[in-house]
């Protein structure tokens, strides 16, 4: 009977092996074989010349060397500066709609409907957004044409060919796709706080601004640094706005080519070992920014107890 | 035990999905490359080959050699609208445009990738290089390159198109009534002949006949035609047509082809890695700065192929005239004019150039040879098909008999014209042509050395920044190439 029962337990960890098993299998075939391959061939020299392959000759660190040579770094600055302009949009709007969802006082009708809402345009493929933006705010765009009878501008603007006009449409996109994301999110994190700190700081006399400030805002600090993180690590990998406003082409003068649409000109070429060696440099800064996130979300000293408690202890000694 | 052989199930059923979804994506690149309607003609192409199988021993005899399926690689609809005109073995087309049948049962596969952004080249160029692992079936056999980047395909290294030969078509006797300079371009390093073409693209002057009558009070292309002999005279014009209000040309792309084309060294030397950019080059940037400047361009529209262009050709538009060669009166302006027919006609240049030219190549490992032969044949070396296409779609054909008497012969009036004959103007256009000299490099030199000084013209950054990106960007494009020379 007893031996009976070890083996079932044992044949019941075979199975939950099994069940695993495909996405092992899948991330094996098109994960980690790919990225293995990417890093091999980012020191080697492997383009097409026309449909004459190049390559693969061991150049060994002549990429990075490259790369850093290139203006890598001034697509890094663009692709900083267009998240930079989503996301402090995003982040301000994000928190004020979640404390008020959440306020019990303010009693919000049909709040439902306007989550739903504010989520909806997530769910619009990122290409597509970006394709109506690009005809709305073409020159010869609704956009225009209802500026112009309206007497606001004699003529057309030209969005798409000044940086501030494409890295502002970029930045709208990006605010709009990911403002109601954000606010969710938050939402849950402000609904976490116990209803208690709350009430026990309006008899304390704590007006709106105070309880914000001094008690939402710490508290929810854990989830806003996951949310600025995993956001950045979006942003990094930006490219689908961008690539499709400006015909990939980071126009005008390269002011809004991100690093990703950098990547893929260099794919344009089929040049495999200078695009593994630019992800291979992506794939370190996000790696060093999943750390950060992983520190921050598995800490163990959440409300900085410890911290208090080591302090004062040496504060006695 | 049930329960175990369900989960088994379930598991493999799962594993078995993940891994054929994909599988099945990666190892048929070929048919998945039809754009939106690849589905419907993958599955009629793999339903019909399972259906066929009995028939196929019978119809081998008739069709040694010959596999069931042509696989017909272009980046639009015109090769086989000319095809599907002249060939007479095509029987019907399916309704969206995928598949033809011909008479003894073979399919052609019409697989049509945009040009835009090099998409047709990326897909093309990935069947070429799987060509002789893939399936007959799958194999491309016919193929089109414009003359950008024909040089990429005629390549006798590379060998990606069959030497005419070799299909069985001698080019002195076969295509012998074919303009010279469209055989140079068709041809290797070598001078053996693997491409050939229908059409020949001398460019010309189309102008509204209404903005004309407004601004001049005639529209006939004689007296216009005077008006647009050179640039010097242009500019006069050009003064003229913005003092009504009009706009000479829609963009600085319009002109780029008259003096691009005309360029007297190749973008790059065969063997060499160093961009030479030609003084006529910096002189359409100089031009058109100063045309734009003076007004004289659409300011609304920004280089060629988007909405603002095809706009700029509607009745609503002020843009008095396009550059173009007999291809794009037909496949750009007739869908995109709204107004009355008859509104537009034809003149002469300020420069003569050739733009473009679509040439058929027959790929290396075709298993339909004979069809292959044929097609190219019936379209580029028959005289009374490359009348038919003249006449019908107002074309430059390839045949100089033809050509030289389409100018005296009202038959070959064109409607769009407003009955006007355009051979005349093709025609001298033509015989001034001296075609720039070719090299591997020239769609991305075209394409990205306008996409750079767009920013400059349009007032952006300054000249020196605008040459710093076309540097950068082409160095991108072609990581083989080590300098840039100016002149």
């Amino acid at each position: 009977m007893f031996v009976q029962k070890k083996r079932k337990l044992v044949s019941y960890a075979k199975w939950g092996y099994i069940f695993i098993l495909p996405f092992f299998a899948s991330f094996l075939i098109f994960s980690l074989i790919p990225l293995v391959d990417t890093i091999r061939y980012s020191f080697y020299e492997y383009f097409r010349s026309g449909i004459k392959e190049i390559g693969p000759n061991f150049i060994g660190m002549q990429n990075y060397a490259s790369l850093i040579q290139s203006d890598m770094l001034k697509y890094a600055g663009n692709t900083l500066i267009l998240w930079l302009i989503g996301f402090i949009p995003q982040i301000v709007i994000a928190l004020t709609l979640a404390s008020w969802f959440v306020d019990v006082r303010m009693k919000i009708r049909c709040q439902q409907f306007f989550k739903v809402v504010i989520y909806l345009p997530n769910l619009i493929m990122a290409s597509a957004f970006a394709m109506l933006f690009f005809t709305l705010f073409s020159t010869k765009g609704p956009v225009n044409s209802i500026l112009m009878s309206l007497g606001v501008i004699g003529e057309a603007i030209d969005f798409m060919r000044t940086a501030l006009g494409v890295r502002s449409l970029v930045g709208i996109m990006n605010f709009l796709m990911w403002f109601g994301n954000t606010t969710i999110m938050l939402m849950a994190a402000i609904m976490g706080i116990s209803p208690d700190i709350f009430e026990a700081s309006e008899i304390d006399g704590c007006n709106s601004m105070q309880r914000f400030f001094r008690i939402t805002l710490p508290l929810i600090r854990p989830i806003l640094a996951y949310t600025l993180i995993t956001s950045i690590i979006g942003g990094l990998q930006m490219f689908d706005v961008p690539q499709i406003l400006t015909n990939g082409q980071g126009n005008p003068d390269r002011t809004s080519m991100t690093l990703i649409m950098f990547l893929n000109s260099h794919l344009r070429s089929k040049n495999y070992g200078m695009a593994g060696a630019l992800s291979v440099y992506l794939f370190i800064v996000s790696g060093i920014l999943c750390f950060i996130v992983y520190r921050i979300t598995n800490d163990d000293d959440p409300d900085g107890s410890k911290a208090a408690a080591r302090k004062n202890k040496r504060g006695r000694r | 035990m049930k329960k175990k052989l369900l989960s088994v199930v379930l598991a493999s059923a799962m594993m078995t999905g993940t891994l054929a979804g994909c599988g099945s994506g990666g190892s048929s690149p070929a048919p998945a490359d039809n754009g939106g309607s690849a589905e419907t003609g993958t599955e009629t192409a793999a339903a019909d080959t399972a259906g066929d199988t009995a028939s196929d021993t019978a119809g081998a005899d008739a069709q040694a050699n010959q596999g069931k399926v042509i696989n017909i690689y272009s980046f639009n609809d015109e090769l086989r609208t000319r095809i599907t005109a002249v060939y007479p073995a095509i029987e019907n087309t399916s309704e969206d445009g995928t598949v033809s049948t011909l008479n003894d049962g073979t399919e052609i596969h019409w697989i049509i990738n945009p040009n835009q952004d090099g998409v047709y080249q990326d897909k093309l160029d990935e069947a070429l290089m799987n060509q002789a692992s893939a399936a007959d079936d799958d194999k491309v056999d016919l193929f089109a390159a414009e003359i950008d980047y024909i040089v990429k395909y005629t390549d006798a290294d590379v060998d990606a198109a069959m030497p005419l030969s070799d299909l069985g078509i001698n080019p002195d006797t076969d295509l012998a009534d074919q303009y010279e300079f469209t055989k140079t371009v068709a041809s290797d390093q070598n001078g053996v002949q693997r491409a050939s073409t229908w059409q020949a693209c001398p460019g010309v002057l189309v102008y509204r006949r209404d903005i004309a009558k407004d601004v001049w009070g005639t529209d006939d292309p004689v007296e216009i035609g005077k008006k647009t002999a050179d640039w010097a005279t242009m500019k006069t014009t050009a003064e003229e047509l913005k003092a009504k209000g009009y706009y000479t040309f829609s963009c600085y792309a319009d002109t780029f082809r008259t003096y691009g084309n005309n360029i007297a060294s190749p973008w790059v030397e065969s063997g060499s890695t160093t961009i030479k950019v030609d003084q006529k080059v910096i002189d359409w940037v100089t031009d058109s700065k100063e045309w734009m400047d003076a007004g004289y361009f659409d300011p609304t529209v920004s280089g060629q192929w988007n909405a603002e262009w095809f706009t700029a050709m509607s009745s609503s538009a002020k843009v008095f005239a396009y550059l173009f060669p007999a291809w794009g009166i037909d496949t750009q302006m007739i869908p995109n004019w709204d107004g009355e027919e008859g509104s537009w006609a034809v003149t002469n240049a300020p420069l003569s150039y050739n733009w473009g030219g679509t040439y058929l190549l027959a790929a290396t490992g075709t298993d339909n040879p004979g069809h292959v032969k044929d097609i190219i044949m019936a379209l580029t070396g028959d005289k009374e098909n490359l009348t038919k296409v003249a006449k019908e779609y107002t074309e430059f054909t390839n045949a100089q008999s033809v050509m030289q008497d389409a100018a005296a012969n009202d038959e070959f009036a064109s409607a769009f014209l407003g009955g006007q004959n355009p051979y005349g103007y093709f025609a001298d256009s033509l015989s001034s042509i001296k075609m720039a000299p070719l090299s591997s490099y020239d769609q991305g030199c075209v394409e990205l050395i306008q996409n750079a000084f767009t920013d400059y013209l349009k007032g952006q950054i300054d000249f020196d920044t605008a040459k710093a990106n076309f540097e950068i960007a082409i160095k991108e494009r072609y990581p083989e190439i080590t300098e840039i020379q100016w002149p």
